[in-house]
C-alpha cells in the first residue's frame, strides 16, 4: 500500500502489452493484464513459495523459450508470457489430478459445502481434473482436536504449507509446523497436542489462507450452504485497528465472519474479529423493545411512549433547571454519524456543551 | 499532544510501523490490546529494527524486544526527560529540525538539566546505562524511529504530561512529519477516533473546531439555523461529581457501560443513582442500563450504516448485514426521531445525510464521501477536498497546527495514590486479547470461556511467597474504595509489588470497584494504571488446608 509502482518494464501477456515495475514478478504482470493462473501455494503476504507448480507459464525472452513459475520469476523487458498453452493446460490438469488423489472426495469438501468453492476444487473444475484419475496412495488423517474454533480436516490437505507459513511469517505465532518428509508429511501442532495447548492465538489466519477444505471455521462449517451465503463488507467492531471483515449471512440471518483481504489490514484479524464479532448480535439477551421503569421495575413500552417521555422530562429540566443540568454521553462503539447527531442534539436540542464520549475510559 | 503539534491522533500509519528502524513502545501491551498492530511491530523486528519496550510488566512483546525497560509504574516523565537529557547533552538531537520546526528548545534544555540518567534511574528503577543506551539508539535511528503508546501512558493522573514528555522526545529526534516515524497513540475502542472527530466533546465542535475560537460557533449557528451555547461543557468525570452534588438532573448515555468501565464503581453507581432521570441506549441490559428510567434498544454494528474512524485516522464504511433485531433501531434513527421531537429543523434522513452535513462543516473530512469510501476503501484524514488522496502521515512540511511544535517542560508527578503499610501493593489494570472491555460482547461468543475462563489477578512469585499464596487460590483484593474476590495467577510477568487485572468479567469480579478516581487534570482521563491495594486470604479456604 505504501509502495509506489513505477511502470518501467514492458511485458506482453497473451498478446496484451502491459507496463509493470522492475521488481514485479511474472504473476503480477499476468494479473495486471487481466488474466489469472491457479496459485495454490501463494499468499501475497508471505511471498512466493514456488512449490505447487500450478502457476507454471511459458515465457519467451530474447527468443529463448522456457517455462517458469509465475509467482517466483521476475518480469523482464520485452518478456512474452503465454498463460494457457495446450501443453501447460494439460500439465496443470495432471498436477491437479495428482493433488486430488491425495484428498478425500470433493463432494464432501467442508469449505465448498459451507463457505464457497475452495481454490483447489475451483481449479479442478476449470481444468476438468478428475478426483479418481490416479489411485489414492496417501490420504492424511483428520486431526483430533476438540477446540471450538478451527476444524482440521487434513484429509483435504495438499501440503501447500500456506497455513504454517502464515502462522510463522505473518501471524508470527509459530503454533503449527510441518512434520515428516515427502509423502509422509503432515501439519502438526506442538508435540501434536491440541491447539488450545499450543501458542495458537486463534487468529484464524490459517483457515483463511487454506486453499482447500482442510482448515475451516468450526462455528460455521456444516451449518450453512455455500450457495446461499451473502457477504457484507464492513469493519470489525472491536479495537481501534479497524480490520476489514465480511459478515456472512444466509436467508437474512447472521452466520459468521471472514476477513476482508482488500482492506488496509490485508486480511489480518485476531481471535475477537474472527470468532467473536457476530454471535453477540444474535444473543437472546439483546434488548428488543423500549423499556420504561415504573415503581422500580421495567415494563415494555412503545417507541413513541419512550421518546415522548424523554422529550417531556428533558425539556422540563432544560426549561426549569437550565440546559446545563443535562448531560449527554456519546459512544466510541457507535458509528461517527450517531456521535455527530448526539452532539448536535445536545447543543441545539438541549442547548448545552455537556457532551462527552467514552474515549477516556 | 494536541497543544504541542496540532491533533491528538496517530501521526503515522499502521503499515508504516513494519518499515521503521526503531520502535519505542511505551505503556502498550500491543499483542493483547491491538494484536494486528503487533504483527507489524514483529515484522519490523524481523526486518532488523530495534524494539524498545517500556513497561513494568513482562508481556509477549517484551520477548520480541531488543531492550525492555522495566519501569516502575507512574514514572514515565523522569524517564522521558532523562532520555531527552542524554540526547541534548551528547548532542544527538536533530539540530536542523529543532531550529526550523520547533519552539521552546532552550527552556526545555534548561528544564531537563536536572533529569540526569542517575536521577531517573533512582526514580524509575532502570539502570542509568540502559537509559543512556536507549537515548543513543533512538537518536541513531535518525528520523526513522516510531514511538507508540497507549493507556499505560495516558491512564495516569499525569497522563497529559506523560504524553508531552514523549512528544518532546519525538521532536528532538526530528520524528514528526516523516514516514515510518512519528508519535503514535494507539486508540482503544473501534471508534474512539470517530467519536472525537464528530465533536462529541465538551470543548470541540465537529472536526476539532474549538467552540471558544472566534467565528467557529457562528459558522455552526448559521449551518444549523440555531443558537449554540457559548460556555464549554463538562467532561464525564466532572459530570459525575456534579451528579453527586445534585446539579445534574438528567443524563443520556449511548452505548456505554459506565458502571463497569469507569473507575471506582461505587462512585459511578452513586453518581447515577443521584441523578433524577437516566436514559440508556444500548444493545444489552448492562449494569448501567439497570439504573435507567428509560432503556432504548439499539442496533449493533452489524445492523447499522455509517463509518468508523480507526487509530490511523482512516474513515471506513460500516454496512448493515441484517435488519435490526426485534424493535431495536439504529443509533442514527433513534436520534433523528428524538431530534424531530425537539423541533430541530434539519433535513437529515440517514447516516449518509448526517455524514455529508458533518463533512461540509469540517475541512478535515471535507473530501471523504461515501461514494469514495465505497470505491476506494478507507481514507485517512485530513482530506479537505474530493480530489485529495488523504493523508498517510501528519506534519509533513509543517506541524498540523500550522505553528511550530512547542516543547513542553514537564515534571514528575507520582501516582495520586501511593502504597503504604495497609495497602502495600500496586494494582494496574489492562486488556487481554480474547476479552474485550467489559465483556458484554466477547462474553457471548462461544468457546471464549476456554481461552480466559475468568478474571485472574497476576502476581509476582516473590509477593506470592511473602503472602503464602498458592497458584489459583482465590483471595480478596481490597483498595480504599472496595474489594473483590479473585483467583490469583503466579507469574513473573508482574513485577515485584504489582498485581495486574482486566475488567472483562463483571458478573464475578468488578475490578473497577478497586480503581482510583484520581484523574488527569487536563484531559480528565482516569488513573486506571495505578492504585494501592492489599491482598487477604479468604478464611474458609485457608482453614480447609
Amino acid at each position: 500500500m505504501v509502495t509506489e509502482v513505477k511502470n518501467k518494464l514492458n511485458v506482453e501477456v497473451n498478446g496484451i502489452e502491459i507496463g509493470c515495475g522492475t521488481e514485479s514478478r511474472v504473476l503480477d504482470a499476468i494479473r495486471a493484464a487481466g488474466f489469472d493462473v491457479p496459485t495454490l501455494c501463494y499468499d501475497e503476504r508471505i511471498g512466493p513459495q514456488g512449490t505447487c507448480r500450478m502457476c507454471l507459464v511459458d515465457v519467451e525472452v530474447d527468443g529463448q523459450k522456457q517455462q517458469v513459475a509465475a509467482c517466483t520469476a521476475f518480469s523482464s523487458e520485452a518478456m512474452k508470457v503465454e498463460t494457457h498453452s495446450d501443453s501447460i493446460t494439460e500439465y496443470r490438469k495432471t498436477i491437479l489430478e495428482l493433488l486430488l488423489s491425495e484428498t478425500a472426495s470433493p463432494a464432501n469438501c467442508p469449505k465448498c459445502l459451507s463457505f464457497k468453492k475452495c481454490e483447489l476444487h475451483t481449479a479442478a473444475e476449470e481444468y476438468g481434473a478428475k478426483w479418481d484419475a490416479f489411485p489414492s496412495l496417501v490420504v492424511r488423517e483428520k486431526a483430533v482436536d476438540d477446540n471450538p474454533f478451527i476444524q482440521r480436516d487434513y484429509d483435504y490437505c495438499i501440503s501447500c504449507f500456506r497455513c504454517t507459513n502464515v502462522c510463522n511469517d505473518w501471524e508470527q505465532a509459530a503454533a503449527i509446523t510441518v512434520e515428516g518428509r515427502g509423502q509422509e508429511n503432515s501439519i502438526a501442532s506442538y508435540f501434536n497436542n491440541k491447539l488450545l495447548d499450543s501458542p495458537c492465538t486463534f487468529c484464524g489466519q490459517c483457515i483463511n489462507t487454506c486453499p482447500t477444505g482442510a482448515l475451516t471455521d468450526k462455528k460455521i462449517t456444516g451449518k450453512t450452504k455455500a450457495d446461499n451465503i451473502e457477504r457484507t463488507k464492513t469493519v470489525c467492531p472491536y479495537c481501534g485497528v479497524g480490520c476489514g471483515i465480511h459478515l456472512l449471512t444466509e436467508d437474512g440471518k447472521l452466520k459468521g465472519t471472514e476477513p476482508d483481504f482488500s482492506a488496509p489490514s490485508r486480511g489480518s484479524l485476531c481471535v475477537k474479529g474472527q470468532f467473536a464479532s457476530w454471535e453477540f448480535v444474535k444473543s437472546e439477551e439483546r434488548l428488543k423493545y423500549p423499556l420504561i421503569k415504573e415503581n422500580g421495575a421495567f415494563r415494555r413500552a412503545s417507541w413513541d411512549e419512550a421518546l415522548d417521555l424523554i422529550t417531556e422530562r428533558f425539556t422540563s429540566f432544560r426549561d426549569e433547571d437550565g440546559p446545563d443540568s443535562l448531560v449527554c454521553w456519546s459512544s466510541a462503539r457507535s458509528v461517527t454519524e450517531a456521535n455527530y447527531l448526539m452532539q448536535k442534539f445536545a447543543r441545539i436540542g438541549i442547548g448545552t456543551n455537556n457532551i462527552d464520549n467514552c474515549s477516556r475510559t | 499532544m494536541a497543544v504541542m503539534v496540532g491533533k491528538g491522533a496517530m501521526t503515522n500509519s499502521i503499515e508504516e510501523l513494519a518499515g521503521t528502524d526503531l520502535l519505542l513502545v511505551a505503556g502498550s501491551n500491543t499483542t493483547e490490546a491491538h494484536p494486528v498492530i503487533s504483527l507489524r511491530m514483529k515484522r519490523a523486528v524481523r526486518n532488523g529494527a530495534k524494539l524498545i519496550v517500556i513497561d513494568p510488566r513482562k508481556t509477549e512483546l517484551t520477548k520480541w524486544a531488543t531492550r525492555h525497560l522495566r519501569i516502575k509504574i507512574g514514572t514515565d516523565i523522569p524517564l522521558f526527560n532523562a532520555l531527552a537529557h542524554v540526547m541534548i547533552k551528547e548532542d544527538l538531537i536533530d539540530r536542523d529540525y529543532v531550529d526550523n520546526r520547533t519552539e521552546g528548545f532552550d527552556e526545555l534544555a534548561k528544564h531537563i538539566e536536572l533529569y540526569t540518567p542517575d536521577l531517573a534511574a533512582e526514580i524509575c528503577g532502570i539502570p542509568a546505562e540502559e537509559i543512556i543506551a536507549t537515548a543513543r539508539e533512538y537518536a541513531a535511528a535518525n528520523g526513522k524511529a516510531a514511538i507508540c503508546y497507549t493507556l499505560g501512558i495516558t491512564e495516569h493522573s499525569c497522563g497529559s504530561h506523560n504524553v508531552q514528555s514523549v512528544a518532546n522526545l519525538g521532536m528532538l529526534g526530528g520524528n514528526f512529519g516523516k514516514p515510518n516515524a512519528g508519535v503514535n497513540p494507539l486508540r482503544g475502542q473501534n471508534n474512539v477516533q470517530g467519536a472525537s472527530d464528530s465533536g462529541a466533546l465538551p470543548t470541540d465542535l465537529p472536526g476539532y473546531q474549538k467552540i471558544e475560537r472566534p467565528g467557529v460557533r457562528e459558522k455552526f449557528e448559521k449551518a444549523w439555523n440555531a443558537e449554540l451555547p457559548k460556555r464549554r461543557g463538562i467532561t464525564k468525570i466532572t459530570a459525575m461529581d456534579q451528579m453527586l452534588r445534585g446539579r445534574v438532573k438528567g443524563v443520556y448515555i449511548m452505548g456505554e457501560n459506565t458502571v463497569v468501565s469507569d473507575p471506582n464503581t461505587n462512585h459511578a453507581q452513586a453518581a447515577l443513582e443521584a441523578t433524577e432521570f437516566i436514559v440508556v441506549q444500548d444493545i444489552f441490559m448492562t449494569d448501567t442500563a439497570k439504573l435507567a428510567d428509560v432503556v432504548l434498544p439499539a442496533a449493533t454494528f452489524a445492523e447499522s450504516d455509517g463509518t468508523f474512524a480507526n487509530s490511523e485516522r482512516r474513515v471506513q464504511r460500516v454496512r448493515p448485514a441484517i435488519k435490526p433485531v426485534g424493535e431495536s433501531r439504529t443509533d442514527v434513527n433513534i436520534l433523528l426521531d428524538l431530534m424531530a421531537r425537539f423541533n430541530i429543523d434539519q433535513n437529515l434522513q440517514s447516516a449518509s445525510d448526517a455524514w455529508d452535513e458533518m463533512r461540509q462543516l469540517s475541512p478535515l473530512f471535507g473530501g471523504i464521501s461515501y461514494e469514495r469510501l465505497d470505491n476506494e476503501g478507507g481514507i485517512q484524514w485530513p482530506c479537505p477536498t474530493e480530489d485529495h488522496p488523504g493523508t498517510q502521515y501528519l506534519h509533513k512540511d509543517e506541524m498540523d497546527s500550522g505553528l511550530p511544535g512547542y516543547f513542553a517542560p514537564v515534571d514528575h508527578i507520582p501516582p495520586a495514590e501511593q502504597t503504604d503499610s495497609e495497602y502495600p501493593l500496586v494494582l494496574t489494570t489492562g486488556r487481554r486479547r480474547s476479552t474485550y472491555h467489559t465483556g458484554t460482547q466477547t462474553g457471548r461468543a462461544s468457546g471464549f470461556e476456554l481461552l480466559v475462563p475468568s478474571e485472574l489477578a497476576e502476581i509476582n512469585s516473590y509477593d506470592a511467597e511473602q503472602l503464602e499464596l498458592k497458584d489459583g487460590q482465590t483471595v480478596t483484593v481490597s483498595s480504599r474504595r472496595g474489594s473483590v474476590e479473585v483467583p490469583i495467577k503466579i507469574t513473573d510477568r508482574s513485577p515485584h509489588g504489582t498485581i495486574f487485572m482486566s475488567f472483562a468479567f463483571p458478573e464475578l469480579t468488578q475490578t473497577n470497584r478497586l480503581t482510583s478516581d484520581a484523574y488527569d487534570f487536563i484531559t480528565e482521563t482516569p488513573e486506571f494504571k495505578a492504585c494501592a491495594v492489599r491482598i487477604d486470604k479468604i478464611e474458609s479456604s485457608t482453614t480447609a488446608t
